[in-house]
């Protein structure tokens, strides 16, 4: 005999400590199964679209580093492609390694942070600690860098704004064997744990048509098994110089996700070591552009690979000093647009973990 | 203190009792503070922190002013609240918390009550709380509260089981349910841990999960449910949840400790450290073990839980009680 | 564009390819305009009519010679006389890019939806909508990042705040 039961109305969010920010997920529950969820987006919306039609190319830049304001160095790096694609300009050495050391390390600062946090939704709160631990050596060299901790401002159109200070180089390459082997730490504290392999095993499967479909891109991507990466398929700035495989999954669940993220971090040391060995000892950091930048009339998209997924700039310009129109494809925001149908039949249990997997940042879905 | 119950009734023993009674609520309070602050310390250095260092030497007050600031902070109910049953749901989960401290022997000495049925009136009236817990959550009326409060109701109901099932072991081979007995049985031969690992390693998961700490702290689960049953306490209230769950950890390391590691029977013939002494060491290491699986482990799914109780716990408990009747009977035959 | 430069860009071939198809397999009226951006790494475009979009986006997606499984990115354009939806498309099995715009008219203009055919484009349109006002017929829409009671489109260039004064 079933049992009746009332099916519940839950808002989750936006004040909910594992949304990771203001997400708003509403869902009906059947005793603890979901049974519909419905995210809602936009309480962290402050029409950066908007406001860059009214701001320079430069101004726009530290405004970019609000969006996915955990790597800002590769947003900074979207706009900045998309503006000198228009005006076709020729970047010196010394300022595309900057950009790649700063990009890279930011990655895995990125992914460093996803790995604590979604570890944190699971219930394990040492992780979190551990990963905010080996985050802070990477802040501090972008600080050393930049000199802002996390809304780094650091691009500019034509290359970069500070060079490297004395002594920084040496630092980033003994980064990378420390990291190593701290990743080798985090495997043996996570990875191999029964608990942990019990909760994202099998959980939230999409196949590689599904994520192709919904425009997933990125880790949860290349989690389905597809190999693609735009710094391989598509080389921007420099990336055609490393060295570095494309990390993917084979069942698209969440532990998948879980792998190539961390596996993606070991590539991004692997460029990061390549780029300290190639760095040109001397050159500029910033090429010859006028004081006021107007790029040629027309219109581009630019993708590139950002911690999350595809990071594209629409942009359209008129020949004026200001955009007659940015559009920025975020990929959190596309990204979770998949997630009510993975949640559809699980537990409540499960939304930490599933929302986790994909990843997002609040500033970036609601831009 | 336990011929006192045989005694005819007087004001003098009233008095005695009830003052035996105070100073072990401060004994099981002093314990709790130092508790919260020692799993503190411990997790904070397994997470590369300090834990609590400015309140006190070393932070050793942390805990007093938590407690100080939760006692003189606002209780609030709810306003859609089932007010009767919110106020009362903190002092059933407690009560039987402090009464379970009554039947454990902590040396050949210190006890309270020496009751021929202690382990079961262990097993019954730790399943009281629950009713406790199940009337704070729903009381609240709060979504996550009630969500929090049927886990734990499912929860402890499914490890209750496996838990007094890996008693049976020991009571098999000791023929006792007094826990004086018990550690007088292991005085004379070895530890049950030795023979009765198995029941001792159900003991450990099973008590974990009824304590609801991680991993099966999944009735709070923070990512989840916010803080699960006690969302909506504050104050003095919220303190008593707290306050039970770590007199909990209190009689269970204490039950363990009496259970499987020969309580206050001091090892390798160290007998000139006193039994206390032993006590409280074994204990420690037990409760610290459960601070170590805090740091250590993620928290698992309510469906993983319920069958891993149903089908590996409680078959295993089972196994174990037969083998060891079936050894008992042979070795007596023999 | 003069018609030196159009024959110069490697992409001539596969414009002239995809203009065939669209207009054997759609009709002739579909394509408004075709050309290459040469400065966005000579990726195909085309100005598509849009009571022919739905049947271009389903032959896009599936002719074999077209394949793109991918919507990068959907923006609707402001451009002062006519609202743009503007499609950026990736095809993973052939490694080639696509553009297509889609115009409408500014007041009450919409497009077809082709959420049915990418699923992706779903909150794309919802973000279109949403910030430019640009209608997508033959869905439910709603607003996304704004809330469902604002008044006016942030996004378009005549936008004036509702509550200017605060």
């Amino acid at each position: 005999m079933a049992v009746r039961t009332e099916e519940m109305l839950l808002n989750v969010g936006p004040q909910h400590p594992s949304t990771h920010g203001v997400f708003r997920l509403v869902v009906k529950v059947d005793g603890e199964r979901i049974t519909e969820a419905i995210p809602v987006v936009g309480y962290l919306h402050r029409g950066t679209e908007k406001l860059a039609e009214d701001l320079t190319y430069t101004q726009i830049i530290p405004y970019t580093d609000r969006l996915d304001y955990l790597s800002s160095m590769t947003n900074n790096y979207a706009l900045v492609q998309a503006v000198e694609t228009l005006m076709d300009l020729e970047i010196p050495e010394r300022a595309e390694y900057l950009r790649v050391l700063a990009m890279e390390l930011n990655r895995v600062a990125s992914h460093l942070v996803w790995w604590g946090t979604n570890l944190l939704d699971l219930g394990a709160i040492s992780p979190f600690l551990f990963a905010f631990r080996d985050r802070e050596f990477i802040v501090n060299m972008l600080n050393e860098l930049s000199g802002a901790r996390l809304t780094f401002n650091y691009m500019r159109v034509g290359g970069v704004k500070w060079d490297a200070p004395e002594g920084w180089i040496k630092k980033v390459e003994e980064f990378v064997p420390y990291m190593r082997e701290k990743l080798k730490d985090y495997h043996t504290l996570v990875t191999g744990n029964e608990i942990f392999l019990a909760r994202v095993k099998n959980l939230a499967i999409y196949d590689d048509k599904e994520a192709i479909a919904y425009g997933m891109t990125g880790p949860v991507l290349r989690g389905s098994n597809v190999k693609f990466d735009v710094r391989k398929n598509q080389p921007y700035s420099i990336y055609d110089r490393f060295e570095f495989d494309i990390p993917v999954g084979e069942t698209g669940d969440v532990y998948d996700r879980y792998m190539v993220r961390m596996n993606e971090m070991e590539q991004s040391l692997r460029i990061i070591e390549q780029a300290v060995a190639q760095f040109p000892e001397e050159g500029e950091i910033i090429a010859k552009v006028p004081k006021v930048i107007r790029p040629p009339e027309g219109e581009v998209y630019t993708r590139m690979e950002s911690s999350k997924g595809e990071l594209g700039v629409h942009l359209v310009s008129k020949k004026k000093d200001k955009p007659y129109r940015l559009k920025l494809r975020r990929p959190s925001f596309v990204n979770l647009q998949l997630l009510p149908k993975l949640l559809v039949g699980r537990t409540m249990a499960d939304i930490p973990a599933v929302l986790g997997a994909i990843d997002i940042v609040l500033g970036e879905v609601d831009a | 203190m336990a011929e006192l119950l045989s005694q005819p009734f007087s004001w003098l023993n009233l008095i005695i009792m009830v003052s035996a009674g105070v100073v072990v609520l401060g004994v099981v309070l002093v314990f709790v503070m130092y508790a919260i602050y020692f799993e503190r310390k411990v997790i904070g250095w397994m997470q590369l922190r300090n834990g609590p260092n400015r309140v006190g030497p070393w932070g050793l007050f942390q805990t007093v002013a938590d407690v100080l600031k939760l006692m003189i902070k606002e209780d609030i109910v709810p306003a859609k609240a089932d007010r009767f049953l919110f106020l009362i749901a903190p002092i059933i989960a407690y009560t039987p918390a402090f009464a379970i401290i009554a039947v454990i022997p902590f040396s050949e000495n210190v006890f309270f009550a020496d009751v021929n049925v202690g382990i079961l009136y262990y097993g019954a009236l730790s399943s009281i709380s629950i009713t406790g817990i199940l009337l704070g959550g729903w009381a609240s009326n709060n979504k996550y509260a009630i969500m929090g409060g049927m886990r734990s109701v499912a929860q402890m109901v499914s490890y209750e089981v496996p838990l007094i099932m890996s008693f049976l072991g020991v009571v098999l081979l000791t023929g006792s349910l007094n826990m004086k007995d018990i550690v007088a049985a292991q005085q004379d031969g070895m530890w049950f841990i030795i023979p009765q690992f198995l029941g001792f390693v159900i003991f450990l998961i099973a008590g974990n999960a009824e304590l609801n700490r991680t991993p099966f702290d999944l009735p709070e689960a923070e990512n989840e449910l916010v803080a699960g049953y006690f969302v909506e306490y504050s104050g003095f209230r919220f303190a008593f949840f707290m306050l039970s769950e770590y007199v909990y950890i209190f009689a269970l390391s204490s039950v363990m400790t009496v259970m499987f590691l020969g309580g206050w029977d001091a090892p390798f013939g160290l007998t000139f450290i006193p039994g206390g002494v032993w006590f409280a060491l074994k204990f420690l290491l037990l409760v610290f073990y459960l601070f170590w699986a805090r740091a250590t482990f993620p928290r698992v799914k309510t469906q993983q839980l319920m069958g891993f109780a149903w089908k590996v716990l409680i078959p295993l408990a089972l196994f174990n009680v037969m083998i060891t009747a079936l050894f008992k009977t042979i070795s007596q035959a023999g | 564009m003069s018609e030196e430069t159009k024959a110069s860009s490697p992409k001539q071939p596969l414009l002239d390819q995809y203009v065939k198809l669209i207009t054997e397999k759609v009709g002739e009226t579909a394509i408004k305009e075709a050309y290459i951006n040469e400065v966005n790494s000579h990726m195909p475009s085309f100005i598509i009519d849009k009571e022919l979009w739905h049947d271009v986006a389903l032959l896009i997606r599936d002719n074999e010679n077209m394949q793109f499984d991918y919507l990068m990115n959907l923006s609707g354009v402001d451009y002062e006389s006519y609202m743009e939806a503007a499609y950026f498309f990736y095809s993973y099995t052939r490694d080639e890019y696509l553009a297509i715009k889609v115009q409408t008219e500014r007041d009450g203009g919409s497009v077809p939806t082709v959420m049915d055919v990418w699923p992706t484009a779903d909150w794309h349109e919802r973000e279109a909508y949403d910030l430019l006002g640009i209608g997508f017929t033959g869905r439910e829409i709603s607003r996304i990042l704004l809330p469902d009671d604002w008044v006016g489109y942030p996004l378009r260039k005549d936008y004036k705040p509702y509550d200017e004064e605060v």
